[in-house]
């Protein structure tokens, strides 16, 4: 059983791609289980043709206690027998998302959520790894593997190198290791380059460049994966490309963040940050 | 089954529920619906629950319950003398927990057994940044100062769940470069109902962690058992260890009071587990029996008539030289018991007592009153769990009133109806019922005495029990109220 965790900028589609990526894998006869470790609860909609499902938390909460809760409760199956379940917790400003997520992998462990016939499992994770809750999915014996959703925007590759610091310290005490970068094309300026020069210097790749396509969206209207809804359509072939990339992928490195100026750098490089002209700093518009 | 049915003038199984409902008609109605299946009149010949149990207490209500560190800290971990045990956390948690629970040990404090208070002290700071590095410290420190400890456990507090330390990954690395077993273990105080998760979570980890790491140094023998279950409050495991060597048994390892790291690690080798305490440590009997086809027998050593009982059913799990043995124990000790009963039961005959404990003793101390002529009226535990009930059903003399983790208000009422000559409970019921003038004794931690188990400590229990319920005191004292 391969364990995979999905990190990336918050809206840059790594429910999307997660749940399209595990169709992927699914049409080829894989059994995967998603694990939705985000309060908001939306890693498994496109799988389960769902608005919502029931999540480990919403459970907890209604029965008070972790212990009376049963797996069949909070586990799902969908599309492809894909098994799914959501951890929940608290909406936003209340309580601690991060101990949701710890409950929630110690249910599903505890209850033997992790059959051994399982080929894959696959963590949708909330933004960066902001605290220990979050890092859950990667620590020892779980997640050794991560995948880093990005585009060619500034702030999804700053927050790319951001989850890397994250994982490389994981990744020195345990084994979990970086796979690859996920460019979700947003469609700016040679996007495949600088996601490729960017995986290069974090040492690692790019594992596949997703082109941007509103089928996605059609799809998501139905509450379905492109694989699903259109499965001849050419965005569905390019998710079934990356799901057989990813198992396939042999290529797994201890990343090596950059600091922050030679990111500064790499985006000067590609254009899209302009060379700081530091004589202007603090200067005010009217100001001579 | 009828010849064993037990009866108590006064009580039956209608004036037992009609009390029962009294008591209920004081909560509203959400509350008393939580509580009523809670409650219930003992039904002797059935061997089953008549209550629920295991469950979130109702707010509002008082409980006595601990939390599921007290559980892995107190019981299960903390008795294992020659550890360094560390509560992970903020300070208080270590602090309370220390030496309350009497747990005795021998060996020498700080070269042979660590019996101290070792805590991280979580400050804001180390919520902020996380405890990781602390406890790494920690840990060189530990053993550093106490280079003779045959190990280390990392206890977590609540803080430390919540902020997601990854305590597992440090004492992996640590062990290695420590070359010393340690041990992490989840026990936040807010996982589960009751401490009894801390027993689970506890069992689990000396599954993982340290069951068949070492080895017996003796060639094994036939007779070789472990002691399961009994943390040697105010000394028990010294008197059950010492009646278990006269029958002949070795007692390789004691589980976990008065515990060596090393002994319980090589217990995977022993032939036969005898254990106690069902409650907290039933998990690791069952462990060992579907790995190592270890049989296991719960038994009960309060009071002659069970331990006659038990030594018996012992004896039938070996040959004839046990055997022999036993009987000619059990005929040593019977005259010297009957001294015992000749002289307190006079004063006790007929006495009614209430029990409230953890997870055994509201069963299992039942024939040791009845040998010096008393009468269990009610009983009930904090955490027990429906097997539990079920082993209290026969215990218990018939439509007497079962209550699980009941309030306060729950426990003086019924006390009030049931006019007992004796409580036992724990140090928060203590002074309530004293104050009402009912004689009462701590019964977690033989409020200062012990030991208590075996034919030892029947002598002691007996002299407490009188002292308690024959006390002049009660005579020149009257309840205000």
């Amino acid at each position: 059983m391969r364990q995979i965790a999905i990190y990336g900028k918050g809206g840059i589609g790594k429910s999307t791609t997660t749940q399209n990526t595990v169709a992927g894998l699914a049409s080829i006869g894989k059994k995967v289980m998603i694990v939705g470790c985000d309060p908001k609860a939306d890693s498994t909609r496109l799988i389960l043709h769902a608005k919502a499902q029931n999540t480990v938390m919403d459970l907890v909460r209604e029965l008070g206690t972790v212990e009376d809760l049963e797996l069949e409760e909070v586990m799902k199956v969908g599309y492809g027998d894909v098994k799914c379940v959501e951890s929940g917790g608290p909406e936003p400003g209340v309580g601690c998302a991060g101990r949701g997520v710890i409950t929630a992998i110690n249910f599903l462990e505890e209850n033997g959520a992790y059959t051994p016939d399982l080929d894959f499992v696959f963590y949708d994770v909330l933004g960066d790894v902001v605290c220990g809750g979050f890092a859950m999915p990667i620590r020892e014996g779980k997640a050794e593997e991560i995948y880093i959703v990005t585009s060619g925007e500034m702030m999804a590759m700053y927050a790319a190198n951001n989850i890397s610091k994250g994982i490389l310290k994981y990744a020195s005490s345990g084994k979990v290791r970086l796979g690859g970068l996920i460019c979700n094309s947003r469609n700016t300026d040679r996007e495949d380059e600088l996601i490729e020069a960017l995986a290069r210097k974090l040492g690692t790749q790019m594992i596949y460049f997703v082109p941007r396509d509103n089928q996605v969206q059609r799809a998501e209207l139905r509450r379905m994966t492109v694989i699903e809804y259109s499965p001849e359509h050419k965005q569905a072939q390019e998710y079934r490309a990356l799901a057989q990339k990813i198992n396939d992928n042999k290529m797994l490195v201890v990343p090596t963040p950059l600091e922050m100026e030679e990111l500064e750098e790499l985006l000067m490089e590609f254009g899209i940050m302009e060379v700081e002209d530091e004589t202007i700093v603090g200067k005010a518009e009217g100001a001579a | 089954m009828s010849d064993k049915i037990k009866n108590i003038d006064g009580i039956t199984k209608e004036s037992t529920e009609a009390l029962i409902e009294e008591t209920l008609a004081a909560y509203p109605e959400k509350g008393r619906k939580k509580r009523a299946p809670h409650l219930g009149a003992n039904d002797q010949g059935s061997g089953s629950a008549c209550v629920k149990s295991n469950k979130k207490t109702v707010p509002g209500v008082m409980s006595a319950r601990g939390c599921a560190y007290a559980g892995a800290k107190g019981v299960v971990w903390g008795p294992i003398g020659d550890m360094v045990h560390v509560s992970h956390g903020p300070v208080g948690c270590g602090w309370y927990s220390w030496g309350t629970r009497r747990n005795l040990v021998s060996g020498i404090n700080g070269v042979t057994q660590f019996a101290m208070q070792f805590t991280s002290d979580f400050q804001e700071k180390d919520i902020v940044y996380g405890g990781d590095k602390k406890l790494k410290t920690l840990l060189e420190e530990a053993k550093g100062l106490f280079p003779l400890a045959k190990g280390i456990s990392v206890l977590s507090e609540c803080p430390v769940g919540l902020i997601g330390d990854d305590i597992n990954s440090v004492a992996k690395q640590s062990s290695k470069e420590l070359e010393l077993p340690i041990i992490p273990c989840n026990c936040e105080g807010f996982r589960g109902v009751s401490q009894s998760l801390g027993h689970h979570i506890s069992n689990d980890t000396i599954r993982d962690y340290i069951i068949e790491t070492r080895e017996f140094a003796e060639p094994s023998s036939p007779y070789d058992i472990a002691l399961i279950g009994d943390y040697n409050i105010g000394g028990d495991v010294w008197a059950a260890k010492s009646l278990l060597e006269e029958i002949g048994l070795n007692v390789k390892a004691t589980w976990t009071g008065d515990g060596e790291l090393e002994k319980i690690a090589a217990t995977h080798q022993v032939k036969l587990n005898l254990i106690h305490c069902y409650r907290s440590m039933n998990y690791m009997c069952k462990v060992m029996e579907e790995k190592y086809g270890i049989p296991w027998l719960e038994f009960n050593f309060f009071g002659p008539t069970k331990i006659r009982q038990s030594l018996r059913a012992i004896a039938e799990r070996f040959d004839d030289t046990i055997k022999e043995n036993v009987e000619r124990v059990i005929a040593k000790y019977d005259p010297i018991m009957q001294a015992i009963i000749d002289e307190y039961k006079p004063r006790l005959d007929g006495k009614k007592v209430m029990l409230l404990v953890g997870g055994l003793r509201p069963r299992h101390t039942i024939g040791a009153y009845e040998d010096l002529g008393m009468e269990c009226v009610g009983s009930g535990y904090e955490f027990a769990h429906t097997d539990d009930y079920d082993r209290t059903a026969s215990e218990m003399p018939n439509a007497t009133v079962v209550y699980d983790d009941p309030s306060e208000y729950e426990f003086e009422k019924f006390a009030h109806a049931l006019k007992p000559d004796l409580i036992g409970s724990g140090i928060k019921e203590k002074y309530v019922f004293q104050k009402m003038g009912i004689p009462f004794r701590q019964m977690h931690s033989w409020d200062y005495s012990g030991p208590y188990h075996a034919y030892q400590g029947f002598e002691i229990f007996a002299r407490d029990v009188d002292m308690a319920v024959n006390s002049p005191t009660w005579k020149l004292v009257k309840a205000p109220f």
